[in-house]
């Protein structure tokens, strides 16, 4: 569906994109990941026709953006970072605007209108003033107004940034539901989203090509769940070379690393096989030492971790999920 | 065609909804209800003043009343055109929605007239304010009407070639301020070149001349349609819109 061969844009005097080349099949919902400035937006704009490539070739449904941007423009539903909407406006009134200006014809705008409205979630404030909603209204009525011409493909620029948690489930929710008709690329800078939402990943940073992967894949090699955090009180029996030890000898064990020490409390981190998970043993081990397991949790990596880990650079990894926890 | 027509309505939505038309209509109505009165009343005295001294000047609403009339409400133009017009592109800039206009199927030029055109419309809404004031010339007078249509076709010229340049001001800038400020004084400019021609008649002067936007409005308020006056009109309108659909494609490739 997409076709995305050398593209690079210079601007004066950065470069923004520099020599990406990949694919998108129809029906696919690819997430477009990278840190901020790592040229996602740009990507996103030479797509839409917004601005024109400095080298390479794009096509959307086997249309040149640059050669043919108007067929390109008819089949691309687009939602820019910040949702483009007149705050004067009303939803409706908006919305039948957006839909004369993507060409449906008279008829079938009242039609259109109502059925994205009902879609979206924002039929309920459709008589109400744009500049009077709230931020997750405001993004429902810009993804309304990207699929109203029923586009083959949805090119979606961060749609969670900005919302609180029930929003972003909600946001997320929304575009799963929208998959089956469309072939949708959504940018993020969040992990867990692409998790969430996505099949296939793209990783651009500073401009280039990372990787493209599926969802699975990018975990697997990012080494998620098999690092583990414990944090051990050995109550006066015994010191930190002694825990580290005992910890070293637990089967399934490749690692230990120390992390922290305060008084009695010893906190390490404890990687295991690749196919071996060994939070169980480590819990007993731990107990028939005669400790106390304060904590055991495993550790996720977050997209900057996978992205260090992707562009060479190592890092720790950063804690966030409780599991297995024996206290 | 439809496509100029959804642009240009979504436009006058937004002069009509915002407080900008109103204010525009009001400021507009009390200045040329002020000027038509002081005129006319002058006009009135005068013409008494000249039946008491037994002494007959020949008197003509059209000549005394509506021709100066026109070349004020111009200066007034002059002064409220730029307000109509820095809102354009700047606010589109500033909101994120250029993007969704650039990035739909519609010529850039659609998009550029749609804007234009609504702007020209707001300031015919303006100039029905004055038609109520020549309304009552017509009702205690009788002026001949031929004058004032070209008059108010001379105006409309003024206004709709200010506005194709307001346009494109707009389009330079996210900030409404600037385009207003800049486009306010690319009109005084284009009004203080007239009178550059009391420096004599060389032929820089005449240029500068043929440029001021004002001395091409005389020959409409008097009743005479000049080619001359047609065409520098049209051919600034032309230049407004070709540099704002040029700034508009720019944008993309500088972004």
């Amino acid at each position: 569906m997409i076709q995305v061969e050398g593209l690079s844009k210079n601007y004066a005097r950065t470069v923004a994109v520099n020599d990406i080349s990949f694919s998108v099949d129809k029906g696919d919902i690819v997430g477009f990941l990278g840190p901020n400035g790592a040229g996602k937006t740009t990507t996103m704009r030479i797509l839409t026709c917004f601005m024109p490539p400095t080298a390479g070739k794009a096509t959307v449904a086997g249309f040149d953006v640059f050669e043919q941007p108007f067929e390109v423009k008819k089949r691309i539903g687009y939602l820019p970072e910040t949702p483009p909407l007149y705050p004067e406006m009303s939803v409706a009134g908006y919305l039948s605007f957006v839909a004369r200006l993507k060409n449906i014809p008279n008829a079938d705008i009242k039609r259109r209108t109502e059925e994205v409205m009902g879609r979206c979630a924002v039929a309920d404030v459709k008589s109400k003033l744009i500049s009077k909603l709230s931020r997750g209204y405001r993004q429902r009525v810009g993804l309304a107004q990207a699929i109203i011409h029923n586009p083959d493909v949805l090119i979606l620029d961060e749609p969670t940034s900005g919302l609180d948690p029930k929003q972003i489930n909600e946001t997320r929710e929304l575009i799963k539901s929208l998959s089956g008709e469309h072939t949708i690329i959504l940018s993020t800078h969040i992990l867990p989203e692409v998790e969430a939402v996505c099949e296939k990943v793209i990783i651009i940073n500073k401009g280039k090509l990372v990787t493209t992967d599926s969802v699975e894949n990018l975990k697997h090699r990012a080494g998620l769940g098999n690092a583990v955090q414990l944090q051990i009180d050995t109550a006066g029996n015994g010191d930190a070379s002694g825990v580290h030890q005992r910890l070293e000898q637990v089967p399934g064990v490749s690692k230990v690393l120390d992390k922290a020490v305060s008084g009695d409390r010893f906190i390490f981190e404890v990687e295991s096989l690749p196919d071996r998970n060994a939070r169980a043993d480590l819990a007993r081990a731990v107990v028939h030492a005669g400790w106390n397991l304060l904590e055991l949790k495993s550790l996720t990596y977050s997209l900057e971790e996978v992205f260090l880990e992707l562009t060479g650079s190592n890092s720790e990894p950063q804690s966030s999920t409780v599991a297995g926890g024996v206290q | 065609m439809r496509n100029v027509w959804t642009i240009c309505r979504r436009e006058l939505y937004s002069y009509f909804v915002s407080p900008i038309a109103w204010v525009l209509l009001t400021i507009f109505a009390f200045l040329s209800g002020a000027f038509t009165y002081i005129i006319t009343a002058s006009f009135v005295t005068q013409s008494l003043e000249g039946q008491m001294t037994g002494q007959s000047f020949p008197m003509n609403v059209n000549e005394q009343v509506i021709r100066p009339l026109f070349s004020n409400i111009a200066v007034v133009g002059l002064f409220l055109i730029p307000l109509i017009s820095m809102r354009l592109f700047a606010e589109e800039k500033r909101q994120g929605t250029i993007e969704l206009l650039v990035t739909s199927p519609i010529h850039d030029l659609e998009i550029v007239l749609g804007k234009w055109l609504s702007a020209v419309i707001m300031y015919s809404a303006l100039l029905l304010v004055l038609l109520l004031d020549y309304s009552f010339l017509f009702i205690y007078g009788q002026p001949d009407w031929k004058p004032v249509v070209t008059g108010f076709l001379g105006v409309l010229l003024l206004g709709a070639c200010l506005l194709s340049l307001g346009t494109f001001i707009s389009t330079t800038t996210k900030n409404q301020i600037v385009a207003g400020a800049v486009g306010f004084a690319l009109a005084l400019l284009l009004w203080i070149l007239e009178w550059t021609t009391s420096f004599g008649n060389s032929p820089t002067v005449q240029v500068l001349g043929y440029l001021s936007i004002l001395s091409h409005l005389d020959s409409f308020a008097r009743g005479v349609i000049d080619s001359k006056d047609v065409i520098y009109y049209l051919s600034m309108i032309f230049l407004g819109l070709f540099l704002t659909t040029r700034s508009l494609e720019s944008l993309r490739w500088r972004a």
